[in-house]
This record gives C-alpha cells, structure tokens and sequence, in this order.
C-alpha cells in the first residue's frame, strides 16, 4: 500500500519523564515536612537535618521535622508507591481499568483481622497490624485458591468480589458490636491514615516495598504480553498460572503490611496507574516506574492535606484520596462513555 | 518438528478431534480447511500447547509438548490468534517488539532491524507509529502478523527449526492483504525453511498456497495430501456438505480452482 508514512507522535522519553517526576516527588517531600500545623521555614530545613542551628527555636523545629514530619512524609511515599505499583500490576493482570489491589481482597481482610482484634480487645498497633496482616493474606489465599480453579483470571476476580462482600459483612458484624471506644479506633482503620509513622515502622517497610516492588516491576514483559490476552502472553513464553500466582503473591505481600500500619486507604492504587496511562501509555516498561512515582506523589499530598486542612485535628487520609479519586473516576468513567 | 500423532482432543467433556496424525515439515506450508466445528482451532490450540491431548501426542523435536517449559516453546514456534484485542492500547512499534519477549538476548538495534523488517513482510510498515486502537480490524491483524513474524525470526541459527501456527490470518483482510500474507508465509517456508500450519476457510487460497491441505469434518482427519490430489468434489461434499465444480485453474496448470454451488432450498 503506497499511503505516505504517517508522522510519528514522539512521547516524552521514558528517562525525563522519571527524572522528572523524581525531582518533583523531592521537592514535594520537603514542602509537606516543612508545612504542617506547626510552620518551619523551608530555608531552614538543610540546616535542620544536618545538625546546623542551634538557636531555642532551631531545637524545637529540629525535633518535630526529625521526629514527626519526616517519618511521616517517607511513610507516605512508601505506602504511595506500594498501592500504585500493586495496583498496575492488578490491572495488567485482569486486563481491567477498574482492577485495584483491594480486588483480591487484600485490603477488607486486613480491615477484618485489624477490627477482630480491636473489638476482641487488642491493646495496640502491636497485636493489631500483625492480626491485620493474618487477616489480608488469609483473604488473598482464599479468593486465589477458589478462584484460581477456573480457566483464566475471572474466576480470581469472581472469588475476590465474594471473599470482599464477606469481610465486609463480617466488619459490619465487629462494628455494630463494638463500644465506643472500639468504634474510634474502627473509624481509623476504615478511613485510612499514616499517623502511626514512626522511623522504626520506616526503616522496616522501605526495604520490603522497595524489594517487593522491583520484583513487580521486572514483570514488565509478562504485564505488556497480557495485554494481548492471556493466551497470547502464553504464546509468548510466559506461563500464565505461575505468573499469576506470582503476581497475587506479590502483590499481597507488598500491600499486606502497609494495610496493617495504615487501615485502608483507597483510590490510590486504583487511580494513579490510570492517570500515568492516560498521559504515558500503556507500556509497562515505562507505566510501572512512573506509577510508582505518581503514587508517592499522590500519597504525599493527600497526607499534606490531611493534616492541614482542618488544624489542630487531621482527616483520615482515606476521606482524602476518595474524595480527590472518586470524581476523578466518575470523570474517566463519563470520557469512556463518550468516546 | 512439531508433529501429532493419533491425536485426540475434547473441550468441555465433548470429544472434537479424534485420531489425528500430521506433521509440519520444515519449507511447507500445511493448509487446514474445515467446516465450522470441525476442529480447526482445536488442532491449533493443541498444536500451539495450550491444550492437552485426551489422548495421543503432539511433540516437537520428539518430546511432548508438556514437558517444554512455555519460555522454550516460545522460542520454537509462534502463533497468531483470531484478532487479539488490546486490553489497554500501545503504539504498533511496541506491539511489533513484544515477538522478541521470549529472547532476551537480542540487542535493541537488531530488534529494531527485525521488527521494520517484519512490518515490511507484512506490509504494514507505514502503520509504524500510529497508536494499535486507530487501526482498522485488517492493518492490526497485519500488525499481529508482523509481532508474530519477529518471534518467528528472532536469532534464529541457520536451519533451525521454526514453527508457525496461523488462524485464519486472513479473516479480515483485503484479496490483495490475503494475497501479500499468505505470499510472505510461504517465501518464509522456501526461503528460510519455516514450517508453517495456516487455517483457513478460502478453499482456492488454500490451493494457491499450500504445499499440503488437511481436511477436517467432524474431528476426523478425512484427507492429507497435495491440493490437486486431497480437493475433490467427493472430500468437499464431506466436508462441506455443499456440490463442487472442481475446474483446472486458467493460469496455474495443476492447480484446482473450487466453485461451489449454492445448495437446494
């Protein structure tokens, strides 16, 4: 056919686009640590961290950025970047816009293991994360086993909305069981939120999110092949049952514990990995490290604005990236319609 | 090579292949003609390994496909499914480059060689760029063509043995873009040696450009021969249930030419 050569619409380059987004997360990190609803001068922050200053003043911005602000902002880029690499990941897997961790039940499970637990009695974080944790792989292995008996992801997904609608039936249970008190703490688990932070809990999720996400984002291959559709990612060499066991494994794992420290916070993973497609494509090869980015970015501020919105209290995050991710999804849902 | 040998396959507890023996020999092109159910895709989908044999074998270089990790098999033989619909849409370039998943080892530049080169068998090298959703059902099946064509060719020693498996490749394409894949099929199979299976359901390109032609009813194999020899108006009212003129085509001496006639009622 002799039609002429189409121009070729160049997309930014994978490299500037990850620098890029980087450089703003950095940015972004330092302005969320400096804001809050005690005010430190931004110019003051290098000085602050690096043990410069030394005036009345200086000791007590110094303690509540290394104290306080920083554990926090780095709790919220790993748990960020944990949600939206698990959520492209799901979404490749079940071939589905609308895939988000949450669908395999990884993150009502660790709701139900965290509510067991407080209405039974739980003193603290320490009985309830680990109770949490229990709560999403057990969810996970059950949605997987029953519905991995089936051709194909739908029987995952089916068993997934199920093993879902039951934990959600079981919190209902918990809650409307609960005293007061209890009911305080469900609220924190419901809605989400990072004000457990502390360098200890930092210092031993970095490096799982760190590692577990690298291991999902050497996938890229297996993720763009299932785009064609599962049979045709078989054609292409990669075992599909091991795949998917391996990638519900993961993801699991990886959104397992930041549902223990954190409660459920939704949207992130379901939104972020559709707004980096919209604007870099679907190639996982470049979707899966920007998602990550965005994610982090996305967390970061949503956790700014939950603690600066409504000063001296602070929002559960949770309300925030709903609010922010529902009419977003509303928006994309109505571009489809109209495409 | 990639041969079946008494094989007999079921899906959803009903038998649809039954006794079926063949083999894809290096340098030919093996047609499947068959009516609607009569287990085309069946023999390729056990063919390609995704289907285990209820009983019988299918084996490549002698050993079942069972025991070919899916990474191996990949990178002896490629499979073009009906119209594979993108989950989520990517540039052709990208589509092209995913033939060459299963080899690691090849550096960009010459996957960058061998996917233009793959695109221009196809003809769809001017496609090259546009995003896979702004294609029409015929240039993306061109396009899976040319994905396919690159994991068949991807660092393939000399005289290695490849498979190639189509389905209906050329459904939804134009008699000229019938004419160009097939062509390129069956100079793959001269030229380089590329075993090749094609279903098909246009009796006269399978004439035209199959070495062979398999004719399946009802699961059975109930020919296997040159076209000349296996189209005859007995086998097509076996397979078809239609009456057939079969003519000597005009410009290719030896080569039957089909006219079907429409059936009474």
């Amino acid at each position: 056919m002799a039609s002429p050569a189409t121009p070729r619409r160049r997309r930014p380059g994978r490299a500037a686009v990850l620098a890029a987004l980087g450089t703003a997360l950095l940015v972004l990190a330092l302005a969320a640590a400096s804001n809050g609803a005690m005010r430190i001068p931004f110019s003051r922050l290098p000085a602050l961290m690096f043990g410069a200053g030394t005036g009345a003043e200086d000791a007590l911005w110094r303690n509540v950025l290394l104290q306080v602000r920083l554990p926090r902002v780095l709790l919220a880029i790993v748990v960020g970047t944990g949600l939206a690499v698990s959520g492209a990941a799901m979404q490749a897997l079940f071939r589905n816009p609308l895939a988000e961790p949450g669908l395999i039940g990884v993150s009502l499970g660790g709701a139900l293991g965290a509510v067991a637990a407080i209405v039974l009695g739980a003193p603290g974080l320490a009985v309830i994360a680990p109770s949490a944790f229990a709560g999403s792989l057990a969810a996970t292995l059950l949605a997987y086993r029953l519905g991995g008996r089936s051709t194909g992801v739908a029987g995952v997904l089916l068993a997934g909305v199920a093993i879902n609608a039951l934990c959600a039936a079981v919190i209902g249970l918990f809650t409307w069981q609960a005293n007061d008190a209890q009911l305080r703490s469900l609220t924190f688990w419901n809605l989400g939120s990072l004000a457990a932070a502390s360098w200890p809990l930092v210092a031993a999720l970095a490096p799982w999110v760190a590692a577990l996400s690298l291991l999902l984002l050497r996938d890229w291959r297996a993720m763009n092949a299932l785009l064609l559709g599962e049979r045709e990612a078989q054609h292409l060499g990669f075992a599909l049952a091991a795949l998917r066991r391996r990638l519900v494994v993961l993801v699991a794992l990886l959104v397992g514990p930041l549902v223990a420290v954190t409660g459920t916070i939704g949207f992130v993973g379901l939104v972020v990995p559709h707004l980096v497609r919209l604007t870099l494509g679907a190639d996982h090869r470049a979707l899966l490290p920007a998602s990550l980015l965005v994610g982090a970015i996305a967390l970061t501020l949503a956790d700014w604005l939950a603690r600066i919105v409504a000063v001296p209290s602070e929002v559960p995050i949770g309300i925030i990236t709903s609010l922010v991710g529902g009419p977003f999804l509303l928006w994309l849902l109505a571009r489809r319609g109209t495409a | 090579m990639l041969q079946a040998a008494n094989l007999a396959c079921a899906r959803g507890g009903r038998a649809v292949l039954q006794g079926v023996s063949l083999a894809l020999r290096p340098g030919e092109v093996l047609g499947v003609l068959g009516a609607n159910g009569a287990g085309k895709s069946t023999l390729l989908a056990a063919l390609a390994g995704e289907l285990a044999p209820a009983s019988g074998a299918v084996q490549l270089d002698g050993r079942p496909l069972a025991q070919w990790s899916a990474q191996a098999l990949a990178r002896r033989r490629a499979v073009l499914p009906q119209a594979p619909a993108l989950a989520f849409d990517l540039e052709v370039d990208e589509v092209v480059r995913m033939g060459a998943y299963p080899f690691a080892e090849l550096a960009p530049g010459p996957l960058a060689d061998l996917a233009e080169h793959a695109l221009e068998l196809a003809d769809a090298a001017h496609l090259a760029g546009r995003r896979h959703a702004s294609l029409s059902g015929g240039e993306q099946q061109r396009v899976q063509f040319a994905r396919v064509l690159v994991q068949l060719l991807a660092c393939r020693a000399e005289g290695e043995y490849r498979a190639l498996l189509l389905d209906e490749p050329t459904a939804s394409l134009d008699p000229r873009h019938q004419i160009t894949l097939l062509r390129a099929v069956s100079r793959l199979a001269r030229a380089h040696g590329v075993a090749a299976l094609v279903v098909l359901h246009d009796v006269n390109l399978a004439a035209a450009w199959c070495d062979h032609i398999a004719l399946l009813a009802g699961g059975r194999l109930v020919g296997l021969d040159a076209p000349a020899s296996v189209l005859t108006a007995a086998h097509l009212r076996a397979v078809y249930g239609l009456d057939a003129h079969v003519l000597e085509h005009p410009e290719q001496p030896g080569q039957p030419l089909v006219l079907f006639c429409a059936p009474p009622g």
